[in-house]
């Protein structure tokens, strides 16, 4: 609009003879050492299309292809580790990593296991471009045909387990038949990738069973502490038990050392006194019963000597209460 | 003059460069081209990527995509043999066989998509209400789960059985979708069961099933520890009883051994002649008047007793 009263302006400019073609040179010639030269990054290889016939494959680094769009490349990169997530996604991730939007997770995970229980799975595939002409060249949007498989494979796997073996035991057997059936289905279609591993991530029942589920745990804790208190309770009686009884025999064991003994020292005694009393028996026969009664008549508060003529022994008694009663 | 002749220069290049456009195209190393003449399809495809020559402006450019192509299904809700409703969601790999073919019949991959998903929905929904979904969900006939020690006396984690299996199913609907595609120059390589789910009303009776079993397991770990801690209570008493009653039994072993040993010593020495036995009657006789006698003890004298005779009479 406002370029037309300059028109006249730059008729009159005329440049010299020959800046013209010079011109014309100097821009050709940037675009071409624009378009011909070009870097590949170390983790990639870049694939040359001659009008797009595949051309060559080149390395990293500063390369050359004919200028003016002849030649186009494409760069893939394949040192490079990527990641596709399942259910969830690993934010900040960028391009090594690809999810799908948080309104398909619950689709992706939601899966029925081989005793029509479900299971939510949680999982990534991680893999490498392997052959960089297969990948671009066999087979439309690799990345999504990827996922579709790997969303089939994962719910074949599945599938054929019970939801405890997907939830505990069976894990790493998933991760590596579906890793092994992966890799087959994207071998048929020579996509050019390695699937490197498959990993598990969360694996839980839906939520409204999982309460049920935790409940299981609680009973298994439950049983452990059943039998561990009744153990520690055997542990506390038996042993000690075990020792009391040997105290017990010990002590009876005591006790029949002493009682030979005893006897043993009884009888020497006695064979010693009889000895004695068979060289003189009338005599020592009364000296121990007269020493017997010197040592125990005194003991004796209260003696009656009785004739056996006189009244009979209960007048006598009377008195002694009688006495007693007074010096009270 | 000079003018002129660059203008002249200017134009010529100018058609130059269009008439080149409309002689010479590319084909890339993905697709495959079919000319077309005054909008009739010429029978030799372009088969081989590179810069190609047509006749300017009478013959036209169409690509056809050489690589595998996707077919993502919509996710369906239907019934399966067992009267279950579950949604299925599928997906395929497919390619054009036959380019020339194809462009007649469908002209582009819009259309063909629309026919796949016509053919392979109806497909779908055919071999799914033929089929129990266990037969759906499952591929190994004769698999043996993994079963958690822990687990193992609870009759509950089994593979329910199968005859045919997913993958035999997905062959089943390749077959049959495979010769009604064939007439539209496609080639479908394969459909798999991308998600089967239940739907909303069976889901519900599916939880319940879930929590009545895992209620079950609850109750025989709690069962089996009420078990386990009686047997150990038992044993703990029939350890303590057999402890116990040992014990006695070997003490009045010893203690009767030691009894009898001890009364065969006193026998024989108390019993070795009459004059012993006297002795040891008339000692024990006085030890128990020692033992008997104390302060609250009445003796009544006779002055007839041994002891008190003197008292009446001297001579004796």
């Amino acid at each position: 609009m406002s370029q037309q009263p300059e028109m006249p302006d730059l008729s009159q400019l005329r440049p010299p003879r020959g800046v013209v073609p010079i011109a014309i040179a100097v821009v050709l010639l940037g675009w071409a050492g624009y378009s011909a030269f070009f870097t590949v990054p170390a983790e990639s290889v870049g694939v040359i299309q001659r009008f797009g016939h595949y051309h060559r494959e080149v390395d990293p680094g500063l390369n050359f292809k004919l200028p003016f769009g002849i030649d186009t490349v494409t760069l893939v990169p394949v040192k490079r580790q990527l990641k596709e997530e399942f259910g969830f996604s690993t934010p900040g991730a960028g391009f090594a990593s690809q999810s799908s939007p948080p309104s398909q997770w619950a689709l992706e995970t939601t899966m029925v296991t081989g005793d029509l229980n479900i299971a939510l799975v949680e999982w990534i595939i991680q893999f490498r471009i392997e052959e960089p002409f297969e990948y671009l060249f066999n087979v439309r949007d690799p990345g999504d045909t990827l996922r579709d498989v790997s969303e089939s494979v994962m719910r074949e796997v599945v599938g054929d387990r019970t939801v405890d073996e997907v939830l505990t035991i069976g894990r790493q057997d998933i991760e590596a038949s579906a890793q092994v059936k992966l890799q087959e289905v994207v071998n048929k279609y020579e996509m050019g990738l390695r699937i490197d591993q498959i990993q598990l991530k969360n694996v839980n029942p839906p939520e409204p069973v999982q309460a049920s589920f935790d409940r299981v745990n609680e009973a298994q804790q439950e049983r452990e502490r059943m039998i561990n208190v009744a153990r520690g309770e055997y542990n506390q009686a038996v042993p000690r038990a075990r020792g009391e009884a040997d105290q017990r025999i010990q002590s009876a064991e005591g006790y029949a050392i002493q009682r030979v003994n005893e006897a043993e020292g009884d009888v020497q005694r006695f064979d010693a006194l009889l000895a004695e009393y068979l060289r003189a028996p009338e005599v020592t026969k009364r000296r121990l019963y007269l020493e017997t009664f010197n040592e125990v008549l005194p003991r004796m508060k209260t003696k009656l000597i009785v004739d056996e003529s006189s009244a009979s022994v209960l007048p006598l008694l009377q008195l002694e209460a009688v006495g007693k009663g007074g010096s009270q | 003059m000079n003018n002129i002749w660059g203008i002249a220069a200017l134009v010529f290049g100018v058609i130059v460069a269009f008439v080149a456009a409309q002689s010479f195209y590319t084909v890339d190393e993905t697709e495959r081209v079919i000319i077309t003449q005054f909008g009739r399809p010429l029978d030799d495809v372009i088969d081989q990527a590179g810069l190609k020559a047509k006749i300017p402006f009478i013959q036209e450019v169409n690509r056809i995509e050489k690589r595998i192509l996707v077919w993502d299904g919509s996710a369906n809700d239907m019934p399966t043999k067992d009267k279950l409703y579950i949604t299925v969601d599928t997906f395929g790999r497919w390619r054009i066989r036959d380019p020339l073919q194809f462009f007649l019949r469908l002209r582009d991959e819009r259309s063909a998509q629309s026919r796949l998903e016509d053919i392979l929905g109806s497909e779908t929904r055919n071999a799914v209400a033929r089929h129990e979904l266990i037969e759906i969900i499952r591929t190994t006939k004769d698999r043996s789960p993994e079963v958690d020690p822990l687990l193992a006396d609870v009759d509950i984690s089994t593979l329910l059985p199968i005859s045919q299996g997913r993958q035999r199913i997905e062959a089943g609907i390749l077959e049959a979708a495979s010769g009604k595609l064939a007439e539209f120059g496609i080639e479908l390589l394969d459909i798999r069961f991308k998600r089967i789910n239940y739907n909303d009303s069976v889901r519900e009776k599916i939880y319940s099933r879930m929590i009545s079993e895992r209620d079950q397991i609850a109750d025989r770990f709690r069962s089996e520890g009420a078990g386990e801690a009686a047997r150990i209570n038992g044993n703990k008493e029939r350890e303590l009883q057999t402890i116990e009653s040992v014990a006695y039994r070997t003490i009045q072993k010893i203690e009767g051994d030691a009894d009898a040993r001890a009364t065969d010593i006193y026998a024989r020495s108390y019993n070795q002649t009459p004059e012993a036995v006297a002795l040891y009657t008339f000692l024990k006789t006085l030890e128990t008047y020692r033992t008997v006698i104390d302060r609250d003890t009445t003796l009544v004298l006779s002055t007839d007793s041994d002891l008190m005779s003197l008292m009446k009479a001297m001579e004796e």
